[in-house]
């Protein structure tokens, strides 16, 4: 049976042979007006002969050729999908098919939660090394779509459940080269880091992850993916992120150039409260952001103030933050162990 | 400002609900308990639940209930989480969550929990913190909580926690507002929120917030009214909403009416839908637009409606 028979080809359900001696179920929905529109007759049809199969509990050849036929009207029919699972088992079917039937139709309906779960059942049950298979199929849905939430969801599960890791740094690094603001790489980025068992870890990785990130930074300093990746490198150990000179350069060079700002301002920010200890080259760059020429050594109370002003959206946040921050840079320093230092 | 067009939408929502016909209606018929819900909960808030008759949707609805005791997406559908919680949360719109029995349904729910403390949709085995939250606040309106490893659970979705202070569906998975609404409601429910850091995550969801005064659900990607729910009742459950500019956001939510047949969509000018009609009006009440009745951020369910469940009468 032709299982990817086009749509313009279909010959009803009911005039087709092996069919002959199912008696269809309609919807249980109310009163069924005239339908003008004849892809709600297809529609309806194939889905009140699915109705019947699945009520007699029928699981044979026909029974999975008309969840085909269904699943490619609607692919979001979640009991047409169980229906179908429950028929390939019984049926022993080749799981191999069906990853080339779920290629076929993922096409048009990535967007579906079905389908991906149906996929990873489907890889679950073959049990084989199916690593690449897989990554490829994800990289083809990603190449289309490149921040689609089921298929890094699928990506992330292949590589934890069946291996594969050697390319993904290397991958996440050539979806950033395509798009710099994509925040699903950014965030695959720091999974392989943290989670490849080929890797080393955060702490080996980091100094080499910092370069990187400071550099897409300098692309492009309004990004917010790589500055919540940065603070993501230093976790835990916020001294070593105040103590690292490529944060406080990358701040420097983007504050002297006055563009898009707002993401160094706030980087700034919350390493004054930890305890950095501002340049005068810094100092010198903030007041120059400032059009009151505000100057006084509270440079946290400007950074705020400038915040407040450029990123108005979020005023009441920086207004807090503003409020929040002699207390705040005092818990800081306990938290980070530097009771007793005086700023 | 605009308006909200209160007649228009409850008209919409009123002749899509009849027309069982359209080809969209035909097409979802697989979550038309979620549709239900979606349409309710709207007329509820915008007080005119009394135009449904309540004994019709619920008599549908039972059907729509399983040996196992779980709810199925329409009559003949398989059972999954996410239908039973539409189910639940409609019969406390009507005050008939007496209609259930009670254990049977919560014996379901509380059977999909494995031993991570993560919660599958249904018998087949996903996984996602969609479900704990389903599965928490289905059996908080049951007042069933002991039925589940509740630590367990909460364990799980602290380990979905990433470093901006968001959530995603699986531990490592990006940050989505969805997802956070989801495990900051579960979180909230079982008395867990101190395991949020308030202040990340409260930064991380006014940042969602765009040029337009739309919210989005990720970095870099575009605002749609949805997130008005999901971004939204997360600030409120954190204590954070005075951190995005509230005028701003009801705005973008009123440009995308339809003014004229009603509905609302997920951007201005695109097509209408009853999903985005719900969190568009939702999402004004949590602002506190005037006229509309207050709504809970964690349960979704207008506040008199929770208040009655947990306050009794």
């Amino acid at each position: 049976m032709d299982v990817l028979q086009k749509s313009s080809e279909r010959i009803p359900l009911s005039q087709r042979p092996e069919y002959a001696d199912v008696k269809p179920v309609a919807q249980d929905d109310g009163p069924n007006p005239i339908v003008p529109i004849s892809y709600t007759d297809e529609f309806r049809e194939t889905m009140d002969y699915f109705r019947a199969i699945y009520v007699t509990d029928e699981r044979s050849l026909r029974a999975l050729q008309l969840t085909a036929e269904a699943i490619k009207l609607n692919a979001g029919n979640y009991t047409v999908w169980q229906f179908r699972r429950l028929v390939l088992k019984a049926l022993n079917a080749d799981m191999n098919k069906e990853l080339d039937f779920v290629d076929g139709i993922v096409e048009r309906n990535s967007k579906n939660y079905q389908i991906w779960h149906h996929r990873r059942w489907v890889a679950e049950n073959l049990g084989t090394d199916l690593s690449t298979r897989e990554l490829e199929f994800t990289k083809k849905i990603l190449s289309k779509d490149a921040k689609h939430y089921h298929a890094w969801s699928h990506r992330q599960w292949v590589l934890q459940a069946l291996g594969g890791w050697k390319d993904e740094l290397a991958y996440c690094e050539l979806l950033l080269k395509d798009d710099i603001f994509n925040n699903s790489a950014w965030n695959q980025r720091y999974f392989v880091v943290t989670r490849s068992p080929l890797l080393g870890g955060l702490g080996a990785m980091r100094e080499s992850e910092v370069t990187c990130t400071v550099n897409a930074i300098m692309e492009h300093p309004e990004n917010e993916s790589p500055w919540r990746y940065l603070r993501g490198l230093y976790r835990n150990d916020t001294q070593a992120l105040v103590k690292d000179p490529q944060v406080a350069s990358v701040c420097l060079k983007i504050l002297t150039a006055k563009n898009n700002y707002v993401h160094a301002l706030s980087m700034l920010l919350d390493l004054l409260c930890h305890g950095f200890q501002a340049s005068l080259e810094i100092r010198n760059a903030v007041y120059g952001l400032s059009d009151s020429g505000a100057q006084g050594s509270d440079l946290v109370k400007v950074v705020c103030s400038i915040l407040e002003l450029v990123d108005p959206m979020r005023a009441n946040y920086w207004k807090w933050r503003r409020n929040m921050a002699p207390a705040q840079a005092a818990q800081c320093l306990k938290d980070d162990g530097l009771t007793g230092l005086s700023l | 400002m605009g308006e909200l067009a209160v007649e228009k939408h409850v008209k919409f929502i009123l002749t899509i609900e009849k027309e069982k016909d359209s080809f969209e209606s035909v097409v979802m018929e697989h979550i038309r308990l979620n549709g239900a819900y979606w349409a309710l909960t709207t007329l509820d808030i915008l007080g005119k639940l009394n135009t449904v008759d309540q004994d019709e949707v619920v008599s549908w609805m039972m059907q729509c209930q399983h040996e196992s005791g779980g709810f199925g997406g329409n009559i003949g559908h398989d059972p999954h989480l996410l239908y039973t919680l539409s189910a639940i949360q409609v019969l406390a719109l009507f005050d008939k969550i007496d209609a259930l029995d009670i254990d049977k349904v919560s014996n379901y729910i509380a059977g999909l929990q494995n031993n991570d403390g993560s919660f599958s949709g249904d018998m087949w085995g996903e996984i996602d913190t969609r479900f704990s939250c389903v599965a928490i606040l289905s059996l908080a309106l049951l007042k069933r909580l002991d039925k589940i490893n509740v630590e367990k659970a909460v364990n799980y979705i602290v380990s979905c926690k990433n470093l901006d202070g968001g959530f995603g569906c699986t531990p490592g998975a990006e940050s989505h507002a969805g997802q956070i609404f989801c495990c900051v409601a579960a979180l909230a429910v079982t008395g867990s929120l101190h395991h949020v850091d308030k202040d990340l995550l409260g930064w991380w969801l006014c940042e969602r917030q765009v040029k337009s005064g739309g919210l989005n659900g990720r970095p870099e990607k575009l605002p749609d009214v949805c997130y008005s729910w999901w971004v939204l009742s997360s600030l409120i459950m954190i204590d954070r909403v005075h951190w995005i500019d509230k005028e701003k956001l009801i705005k973008f939510i009123l440009d995308c009416q339809d003014k004229e047949n009603g509905g609302i969509s997920d951007q201005p000018e695109d097509a209408v839908d009853v999903f985005h009609t719900y969190f568009g009006v939702a999402g004004l009440s949590l602002l506190e637009y005037p006229g509309l009745k207050a709504i809970d951020p964690a349960y979704a369910l207008p506040v008199d409606v929770v208040n009655r469940i947990f306050f009794g009468r």
